[in-house]
């Protein structure tokens, strides 16, 4: 069992600070691209979404190319000495991008929901833009973007391909439970497979369970 | 203007009757050539590749599908059923779980080569290296890239030598583990990983990336094995392919790609 723990506390931790960066950047993008009038704004909202739909040993390949020690972002990291390639902060990167699409189109589902009335409202009693935003706009899109949260976690959780692509397979330091399972059963090791495969679907199933109570599930019926 | 209804149904009529030509032309030409599915390890990629182009040229109905990867991941695949006819392991380790796992026959099995270890560097690296031991305690050297001895002969090779030396705790903490041995040669040819242990055939592949930095003595001579699979359903073209291997034909190409003969008992 002790085999388990690491790699568990290491994908918690990876996920985590994932989706914290997933939360921040794409609150934001989903504010602009909510508010932007523009024919571009269809054209950058796809060039966001795309890690969705990309295979992860593509989007792998692309941020091991970039962030690498000899590729363009990766040259200017290494003057100051950070590293991406390797490291549990690479993880973090991979499995940020991984998960990005998740919270933007969830939270720029959740704003343009919002009633622009209750906005207009505000601004007649006087509020500033950001008291709106962070008084009206925000607690109104709230449950939407608490929903990509959780989903941005979950894929987060289960992000391998890139991840093993960029961070690579460093046991204690970027061996995430997906890539722990993945390197057990390369070694035949069936047991600790099976270990880290039973951890892996009580979190996930955990997860699940905490999402559904913090997002209460809409019913058909409309009375209560 | 016709029904639209029944245009339709006109195409769909027509895209049928063209899947079904497409899967009967597939399957006719399949018929054609037996299929003759070849797991070998990693480092014999190149090797095994000319191999099987000299192996088609000489038996015309046969086509040879070349499954490459880490010995023991290969040998998984065969012990979960996998359809394959020839195993070709990097160590003698894989091949004893193979025969142990009743995944080969065993008086089919020979050794058809033997290689060499090695410590490879980035090609522009100015690592001072006077020797492995040395240059692998250096704090320089932050990430050093092998194969997962778990399942990679080549990291099995490179932990023996580094426990011989006395550095392979050191070398544990440093330690990337790379999937297969060129998954290593990658690392050390993008600079990721300041040393590497591959072997001297798979450093002779990128001469351009990395640099050979020290040759590894190591405990056991490197040795290929090679054996039929139990229960192929190609056993001749299989037998016929592993002679093959071990003809001056198939040794010439293997000595091309810097894979030295098999020792002679």
């Amino acid at each position: 069992m002790q085999d388990a723990w690491i790699p568990l506390a290491l994908s918690l931790k990876v996920a985590s600070w994932a989706t914290a960066l997933d939360l921040l950047f794409g609150v934001a993008a989903a504010l602009a691209l909510a508010r932007w009038r523009s024919g571009a704004r269809d054209v950058v909202d796809a060039l966001l979404t795309l890690p969705l739909v990309m295979p992860p040993t593509v989007l792998g390949y692309y941020l091991l190319v970039l962030l690498g020690r000899r590729g363009p972002i990766g040259a200017w990291l290494d003057t100051f000495g950070v590293r991406l390639v390797f490291t549990w902060e690479g993880a973090v990167i991979a499995s940020m991008i991984a998960a990005f699409p998740l919270v933007l189109k969830s939270a720029r589902a959740a704003f343009e929901a919002t009633d622009p009335q209750l906005e207009h409202a505000a601004r007649t009693l006087g509020l500033s833009e950001t008291a709106i935003f962070f008084r009206v706009t925000l607690p109104l899109a709230a449950r939407g973007i608490l929903a990509g949260a959780l989903l941005s976690f979950a894929r987060a959780l289960g992000e391998f391909g890139a991840t093993l692509m960029l961070a690579g397979n460093l046991p204690g330091r970027t061996q995430t439970l997906s890539v722990a399972v993945y390197s057990a059963v390369q070694a035949g090791d069936d047991h600790t497979a099976n270990v880290l495969v039973l951890v892996t679907s009580v979190v996930c199933v955990t997860v699940l369970l905490v999402a559904g109570r913090l997002v209460p599930q809409h019913t058909l019926s409309t009375s209560r | 203007m016709s029904n639209p209804v029944s245009a339709v149904r006109r195409y769909a009529r027509a895209a049928a009757a063209c899947c079904f030509a497409a899967a009967a032309l597939s399957v006719h030409s399949a018929a054609h050539a037996d299929e003759l599915v070849v797991s070998a390890a990693a480092s014999l990629t190149n090797a095994f590749r000319t191999m099987a182009t000299a192996f088609e040229k000489t038996h015309p109905n046969t086509q040879v599908v070349l499954n490459l990867g880490a010995s023991d991941v290969l040998l998984q695949q065969i012990l979960n059923g996998a359809p394959a006819d020839v195993f070709a392991s990097a160590d003698e380790t894989a091949m004893d779980k193979a025969v142990d796992g009743k995944a080969v026959i065993p008086n089919t099995r020979r050794d058809f080569a033997t290689n060499s270890l090695v410590m490879i560097v980035p090609a522009d690296s100015r690592l001072p290296v006077r020797s492995v031991r040395e240059a692998l305690m250096l704090p320089q050297v932050k990430h050093v890239a092998l194969g997962n001895p778990a399942s990679v002969p080549a990291g099995r090779y490179a932990k023996a030598a580094l426990e011989h030396e006395g550095v392979w705790d050191v070398v544990s903490s440093k330690a990337v583990l790379a999937g297969n041995v060129r998954e290593s040669l990658d690392y050390v040819a993008r600079g990721e990983a300041e040393a590497g242990f591959v072997f001297s055939t798979d450093a002779a592949m990128m001469p351009q990336a990395v640099k050979v930095a020290a040759s590894v003595p190591t405990q056991k001579p490197v040795t290929y094995p090679i054996a039929l699979v139990h229960g192929s359903a190609h056993a001749a073209d299989a037998k016929a392919f592993a002679e093959f291997v071990l003809s001056p034909q198939g040794q010439a190409i293997l000595a091309k790609y810097g894979f030295m003969p098999p020792a002679q008992h």
